[in-house]
């Protein structure tokens, strides 16, 4: 049967949000907390707005930067930041037997298409018939290929080679828990060496408010911190990519670990009430068995929908002595991407040996300047799916 | 015999449904597919006003009022895995012993969606996101929320048959209904789990999806008679035919399978899978990416090219896909390309999107059960530069120990499965 599990080091990341593109950028931003969301564009709803990329930088041919819409260039552009960082970018050799699993969601609408199309359909004499001709003709040939799911997946093997297998798993945050914890199993059962694992999201559109509001979970108004809110979630634009090697790869060619990837579970709790607390203990105690090891925090996920951040918040308690840290408060919630976000700002504050500053006046997250060598990383669906990673310093 | 390769566990199939435009279950379609019998038929679901194409192998029998291509998909994938436990006789009723691996179509948000939130919005003259958005804000609209979700169906039918653990739902195109076979395998193969089921479901014929394959020519526009535009491997072959349908297989370890006196329908004996960094919707030229994954996926079966039988191939009808594929087939098989029978279910019942990979295996595991290859129909101009034995439009016997199915994808997807009539 199969051996000892093989370990899995994170050996690159890749991450753009509003606060920039990179390792530095991202610990600069956290360090001050800087909050950066636009409540003008959507009103009432918030947004914290992609900061501006060169996207030249990332995705060299204008016609491939053409061929996607802002999601898959987001993703694309990270997925590139992901694979310089850990020395693999350009290496023919190691990008054809690389395998990907990415997180999506769908490409954006043409909202001026989809609102001509509302306003004038209900008064042609064959409302069915309308739609057909104004999709036929006004529907950009290429723009499915800007929508499909996989197609991120699919710009990442053209753009930057990555060619070993490509998978696309969809399903909002859960998708984004169990691309990594996949990702994950398949090294450390050798099925896979090398894999670059993350997603993207483009919160800077109407078509998802539309989405997500229908269900009652956009925060409207002033902004507040997660933690500080009743409820209500404020989409961030973010790109999130790691690259995870088994650890005898990565030492054969010299990479050095940015952290150890120790453990990622999923669940589908059903969310009964109790459900989300019931199943965040259970993924801590297999992955923080006790005593609680001292020198360990969580970053979550929390989105500040309701009831699963309440149930959340209700669990933390729980762990009165580690520090707590919520990035929705400064990148926003970017759903299937957060996971792996989260993943590589853990390991980002790993390799610092510090956690960055809490962004919190309700009492869950308090200042933390102790030593830092695990965090756990928390993912609690806004409507199903909870998730929890491990990432320790490789000493 | 208990392991494969590397020690590995066996992975059989004890489990299959499936519903296509032929009819729903096993018995049905096999019936149906190897009479030669075409399930495309001309579009009365919406208007084809102003549409090229207006025939698509539509799922009509399985009703849902307003229509809802999520729904549909979701209720066929309902219909076929009830099938697939009940064949299997695994778990009990609403507890199956594995995780669930399903392949879906991207949900989003429908055209009759919209045309609900821009009436609630009250709206006098202009409807924009502003109206809808308004709407949506107004807390009566909760039921698009949960359904437009993208982990909606594999929710509702992780709950409905206990499947356990997190639910994954996949896409990769064209090619996802094999990748979500794949992953069940890889996860039994890891020993995290003694049985898995894997769905692909697809109820994609809408207007706007069908426009937006229609704006890339890749449909038939063969409009009359509907029954004769699939046509893969022909000279006069002119795009796919859209199609719905879905299909379950319950995978299971071998030791697993036999320990609880399983009957073994067939064994899941090797994936191959390889991407292409070609462009957005061809293959390289030199067709790498799809004979790199046919490779991979015989030699993880621990066969080699000339155990192979059969071949049900990807066989879309598009000029494009059976060019390549026959440059795959006869690059990985060579002088033994023009003798391997490889027949295109597709010709009966068009092309099922993110089901058809699963969908193409249930009938390559009929095929292996049978031992009947059913037919590529529609095969009146043989294409000089494509050379093979398409089982032209009459099925027929064959001895089919191992058989080979190919699902291509746009974003350069490629999985290959490999599937044998018993444990080696």
């Amino acid at each position: 049967m199969a051996d000892a599990p093989r370990e899995a080091w994170i050996t690159g990341i890749g991450i753009v949000s509003c606060l920039g593109e990179g390792a530095d950028a991202h610990w600069q931003g956290l360090a001050e907390r800087r909050i950066k969301v636009d409540a003008e564009t959507f009103a009432p709803y918030l947004v914290h707005p992609l900061a501006p990329l060169d996207l030249d930088k990332q995705i060299p041919k204008k016609g491939d930067q053409r061929q996607m819409e802002p999601w898959q260039r987001i993703g694309t552009y990270a997925a590139g930041l992901a694979l310089a960082d850990a020395g693999v970018k350009g290496n023919a050799e190691l990008l054809a037997r690389m395998d990907m699993i990415v997180a999506a969601g769908g490409g954006e609408r043409d909202v001026a298409v989809d609102a001509a199309i509302l306003t004038n359909k209900p008064k042609a004499a064959n409302p069915e018939a309308f739609l057909n001709e104004r999709l036929m003709s006004d529907l950009r040939p290429t723009l499915f290929l800007a929508q499909l799911s996989n197609l991120l997946a699919g710009n990442i093997s053209i753009v930057h080679g990555v060619t070993g297998s490509s998978r696309t798993f969809m399903g909002e945050e859960a998708a984004g828990v169990d691309a990594v914890r996949i990702a994950l199993a398949r090294i450390a059962a050798g099925q896979s060496e090398l894999a670059l694992v993350g997603g993207s999201h483009n919160g800077e559109r109407e078509d998802l408010l539309l989405l997500y509001d229908s269900g009652g979970h956009m925060l409207r108004g002033a902004f507040q911190p997660v933690w500080e809110r009743a409820k209500g979630m404020v989409l961030g634009s973010l790109g999130a990519f790691l690259v995870l090697e088994a650890r005898g790869h990565a030492e054969a060619r010299n990479a050095k670990p940015l952290a150890r990837l120790s453990g990622v579970l999923s669940e589908r709790s059903g969310r009964a009430a109790g459900a989300i607390p019931a199943a965040l203990a259970r993924m801590w105690q297999r992955l923080v068995p006790p005593p609680v090891p001292a020198g360990i925090a969580v970053i979550s996920g929390a989105t500040g929908a309701q009831p699963a951040t309440g149930e959340e918040r209700a669990w933390l308690k729980t762990l009165p002595d580690v520090p707590v840290r919520a990035t929705s408060s400064i990148l926003g919630h970017g759903f299937e991407p957060q996971f792996a976000m989260n993943i590589a700002l853990a390991a980002l504050a790993l390799g610092r040996e510090k956690l960055f500053p809490a962004v919190d006046s309700s009492g869950v997250e308090r200042e933390y300047e102790g030593p830092l060598e695990r965090v756990a990383v928390t993912a609690v669906g806004h409507w199903r799916g909870e998730g929890m990673a491990l990432i320790e310093a490789v000493t | 015999m208990a392991s494969g390769k590397n020690g590995q566990p066996v992975v059989v199939v004890t489990g299959r449904g499936i519903i296509t435009s032929l009819g729903a279950g096993k018995a049905d379609n096999w019936a149906k597919l190897t009479a030669g019998e075409s399930g495309i038929h001309r579009i009365t679901r919406f208007a084809s006003e102003g549409l090229k194409t207006t025939i698509a192998g539509s799922v009509d029998f399985v009703p849902v009022e307003p229509f809802c291509s999520t729904e549909l998909g979701e209720r066929m994938a309902t219909m076929v895995a009830e099938e697939a436990i009940e064949e299997a006789r695994i778990g009990s009723k609403g507890d199956f012993p594995g995780p669930l691996f399903l392949a879906v179509a991207p949900v989003e948000i429908e055209w009759p969606h919209r045309d609900v939130l821009a009436a609630g919005s009250g709206a006098n003259d202009a409807v924009g996101y502003d109206d809808l958005l308004r709407a949506s804000a107004s807390g009566r609209f909760h039921a698009i929320h949960e359904r437009c979700l993208f982990a909606s169906v594999a929710e509702h039918l992780a709950e409905r048959f206990g499947t356990k653990g997190s639910p994954i739902s996949v896409s990769t195109a064209c090619a996802s209904g094999a990748s979500a076979i794949q992953l069940g395998v890889e996860a039994i193969r890891r020993g995290e789990a003694e049985a898995a089921l894997c769905i692909g479901t697809d109820g994609s014929v809408n207007a706007e999806c069908l426009i937006r394959f229609s704006l890339l020519s890749a449909l038939s526009t063969a409009n009359d008679p509907p029954q004769a535009a699939a046509k893969p491997f022909s000279k006069n072959r002119d795009g796919f035919v859209m199609a719905e349908g879905a299909a379950a297989l319950v995978l299971e370890s071998y030791d697993s399978a036999v320990a609880r006196g399983a009957k073994i329908l067939g064994v899941l004996a090797g994936c191959g899978e390889m991407a292409d960094s070609f462009h957005r919707t061809r293959s390289s030229p030199d067709g790498k990416a799809i004979i790199g994954c046919i490779r991979d996926a015989i030699t993880d079966a621990g066969l080699t090219p000339d155990d192979i039988d059969y071949i049900n191939p990807h066989g879309t009808g598009t000029p494009e896909n059976d060019k390549m594929e026959y440059l795959g087939v006869s690059s990985v098989f060579g002088e033994r390309a023009k003798s391997i029978p490889i027949s295109s279910n597709k010709s009966m019942i068009g092309h099922t999107l993110s089901a058809a990979g699963t969908v193409e295996t249930v009938f390559t595991l009929l095929t292996l059960e049978h031992q009947r290859l059913p037919p590529t129909i529609n095969y009146k101009v043989p294409d000089p530069a494509i050379p093979l034995d398409v089982v032209p439009n009459v099925a027929r016997d064959a001895k089919v120990r191992h058989a080979l199915s190919n699902s291509f994808g746009f974003g350069g997807q490629n999985v290959s499965l490999v599937m044998s009539r018993e444990p080696a």
